[in-house]
């Protein structure tokens, strides 16, 4: 397709996406076995038994929950955090359906979950999409409720399934990976998640194979009063390459959800991890009621020589955003990078950036963050590039930009380096601006109106992320900007 | 197609025109020169609605419409069009991307169709190859990392694409070489139709040495004091604005 027929298409999707202000907010309306509110030793034994886990795994959480019940709530982020209750959140929620035997094919997926996300623009069947096929694991609360493309994923040695059945069907691989790059103990979040996770994506690719479609998680918050813990390991094999995607969207409500999850990403030699990330939890009203509390740890273990992760993450939705997708640069040349767009309107408030943990020679990593801050919001970039005494020659370059929208947000930027090797070569750009009168009467004077025009400048400020993403990604993206700028101009 | 009337404005605080009159009529071609600061640019920027400049008297008139009570964009979508003395640099956006956006904000305004892409490409691309310029202008984000000539190059071309009726060249000259400043007024002057007018405002005599005007006007202090030919743009030239001040 030429770019400008991907521009058109892009447009007419953008229009239909950005008609509706927050257009995923429904409720399915499908009995649901949720456990009460309430975490105690018992609630872990309850989830652990529920997913039918060996003894090391129901071992692991209360190590894990042992542990959270010493740690302090973080509270270093430049976020205005009120306190949770973790007594009053359910820890479990599964459509009644799933409750007891897992549907064994797609077919048996009850219909009205189908249809929640065709709705979200999701299609659970394996019809080939125009823009590529794209595999799906979709995680509806608590549990997955199918994951498309399995069979065809099997053929090439792929495993692409919930993470509760890899406990099942491949506990060599999950034990040999899981907490390897986010300990049990890393930070609050990590371990309450430890605790009490329930589902989330489990994927593997052999060695030498590059996966042949993009695989993609949906995550969907359905039950009230409930919060979502999902936990995703994807490993990737020597040689191999694999790019995933994950959505998340959530029903709108006067009440503060919950939602920690922990991704671990483990990459051997010349392997290459695509992590795409297009975040749109329900972020609240705009007086600031309700929304979903997003406290996610994110990491990748580049562990083999050559190996890559890449991040990239468009974050628009939650009330509270508390992200920091990094990587560890272990292997010899191995390299990282973090790419981001983060926007917060009215009263949400995202504290975001990422680690780069440079230990291996030649290792080398790419900080491009661009955030926008509209209406009432606080939007904080929080970065650390850290050169081992080891890494020889790493080299990171950082670019963090801000763009101010109205007179009443705030934009900051927190950047740390350390470097213990005189080798190292760091370079940090950082830029604040707002868009101009000039821009904007530029824009004006070619009959372009005032909300088209604001559209069009921070579509360009994200560019240089937008380009990261698959193309359906960055559709999306874009989308959802356009929805979250409205009411951007008083 | 442009009636200027007793028009007094102020850009910012400052009043800066003092009872200007022009009246310009479907195909002609008016050239404004003055010395710096006389308010050739604030006429400019009254015309396309810059809010920087208000006017607090008098009247402008355009295709029976009052241009004051307009908005900047909808004067656009009307055919108004300015040509910046400093075209903005918008980073990320494509020119082609930007001018489409415009070109089909503007076809909204005036209730047409969006043009589909492989036209609007197939236009452009004839656009570009008339006016004898390269087509990376066109995946270039807008003005970011132009020379001086290139953006002042990138004006003429999306006037050239946005085809206006009033097109309001602001200095479109200064700071061109003369290969460049040729490639301008040739843009220009395939653009001249019965139909479409232009101001040219100018400090020198010798764009229009390659535009041909139908009047010169003189503008100093905020007011027109001299009108007439060519031949005023050459007498200007020889002997300075000096002697039309008092």
């Amino acid at each position: 397709m030429s770019e400008l027929n991907t521009n058109v298409v892009e447009n007419q999707l953008v229009k239909e996406r950005a008609s509706q202000r927050y257009k995923d907010g429904f409720v399915t309306d499908i009995e649901s076995v949720t456990i009460p509110p309430g975490l105690n030793e018992d609630t872990i034994r309850l989830i652990s038994k529920k997913k039918k886990e060996p003894e090391w795994l129901l071992e692991y959480r209360l190590n894990a929950y042992r542990h959270w019940l010493t740690m302090p709530t973080p509270d270093w982020a430049k976020l205005n955090v009120p306190e949770i209750d973790f007594q009053a959140i359910s820890y479990y929620s599964s459509p009644q359906t799933k409750a007891e035997n897992a549907p064994k094919s797609l077919d048996e997926v009850d219909p009205r979950i189908l249809e929640t996300y065709e709705k979200l623009g999701v299609p659970l069947h394996e019809r080939e999409r125009l823009a590529g096929v794209v595999a799906v694991d979709a995680v509806f609360d608590s549990v997955s409720v199918g994951t498309t493309f399995r069979k065809e994923l099997a053929e090439v040695g792929v495993i692409f399934c919930s993470f509760s059945e890899a406990v099942q069907d491949h506990p060599e691989i999950v034990k040999k990976y899981l907490s390897t790059v986010v300990s049990a103990r890393d930070n609050y979040f990590a371990a309450l998640n430890a605790a009490v996770f329930s589902d989330g994506s489990f994927v593997y690719i052999p060695e030498g194979v590059r996966c042949p479609m993009e695989l993609s998680t949906y995550f969907r918050i359905n039950a009230n009063h409930t919060g979502q813990f999902e936990r995703t390991l994807i490993v990737a094999e020597a040689g191999s390459h694999v790019s995933y995607l994950e959505g998340c969207t959530a029903p709108m409500r006067d009440e503060n959800q919950l939602h920690a999850a922990v991704v671990e990403l483990v990459a051997m030699d010349d392997a290459t991890i695509k992590y795409s990330t297009v975040q749109n939890w329900y972020p609240g009203d705009e007086n600031g009621k309700g929304g979903i509390y997003n406290f996610v740890t994110k990491r990748g273990n580049c562990l083999g020589r050559n190996s890559k992760i890449s991040w990239t993450q468009v974050e628009t939705g939650s009330a509270i955003t508390w992200k920091y997708p990094s990587c560890i640069l272990r292997g010899d040349n191995s390299s990282g990078e973090f790419y981001s767009v983060a926007l917060t309107n009215n009263y949400q408030q995202a504290d975001t950036g990422t680690k780069m943990i440079h230990i291996g020679e030649n290792t080398k990593s790419t900080i491009i963050s661009k955030g926008i801050s509209v209406g009432k919001s606080q939007n904080s970039y929080r970065g650390i590039v850290r050169v081992a005494k080891s890494a020889d020659n790493a080299r990171n370059f950082s670019q963090c930009d801000s763009l101010l929208i109205g007179k009443e947000c705030g934009a900051h930027t927190f950047p740390y380096t350390e470097s213990a090797n005189m080798t190292a070569t760091l370079e940090h750009e950082a830029t604040t601006s707002k868009i101009s009168d000039d821009q904007m009467n530029y824009c004006l004077q070619r009959g372009i109106p005032e909300e088209e025009a604001i559209s069009l400048i921070v579509d360009g400020f994200c560019k240089q992320v937008f380009k990261e993403l698959p193309m359906e990604f960055a559709v999306e993206a874009k989308a959802l900007l356009d929805v979250s700028l409205e009411g951007a101009i008083g | 197609m442009l009636e200027i009337k007793d028009i007094y404005a102020k850009a910012g605080d400052k009043e800066i025109l003092k009872n200007l009159n022009l009246s310009v009529k479907p195909g002609e071609v008016h050239a404004i020169m003055g010395p710096n600061g006389s308010g050739k640019s604030t006429m400019g920027n009254l015309l396309a609605g810059m809010p920087h400049v208000t006017a607090t008297s008098g009247s402008v008139t355009y295709q029976g419409k009052d241009l004051l009570q307009m908005e900047p964009e909808d004067r656009a979508a009307e055919g108004v069009f300015l040509a910046f003395q400093y075209p903005v640099e918008i980073p990320g956006v494509n020119n082609m991307y930007f001018l489409r956006t415009a070109y089909n904000a503007q076809r909204k305004h005036r209730g047409e169709e969006n043009l589909d892409s492989a036209s609007f490409l197939r236009m452009v691309k004839e656009k570009i190859k008339q006016l004898h310029m390269s087509d990376d202008l066109l995946k270039r984000p807008v003005n970011v990392g132009f020379s001086g000539g290139e953006k002042k190059r990138n004006e003429v071309f999306q006037m050239a694409v946005l085809e206006p009726n009033l097109a309001i060249m602001d200095e479109t000259d200064s700071g061109l070489d003369i290969d460049a400043l040729r490639v301008v007024a040739d843009g220009v002057n395939q653009l001249r139709s019965p139909d479409r007018s232009f101001v040219i405002i100018t400090h020198y005599q010798r764009l229009l040495d390659y535009i041909e005007p139908d009047f010169v006007h003189v503008l100093v202090d905020g007011q027109i004091v001299k009108s007439g030919t060519k031949k005023l743009a050459l007498e200007l030239e020889e002997q300075g604005y000096g002697w039309l001040e008092d």
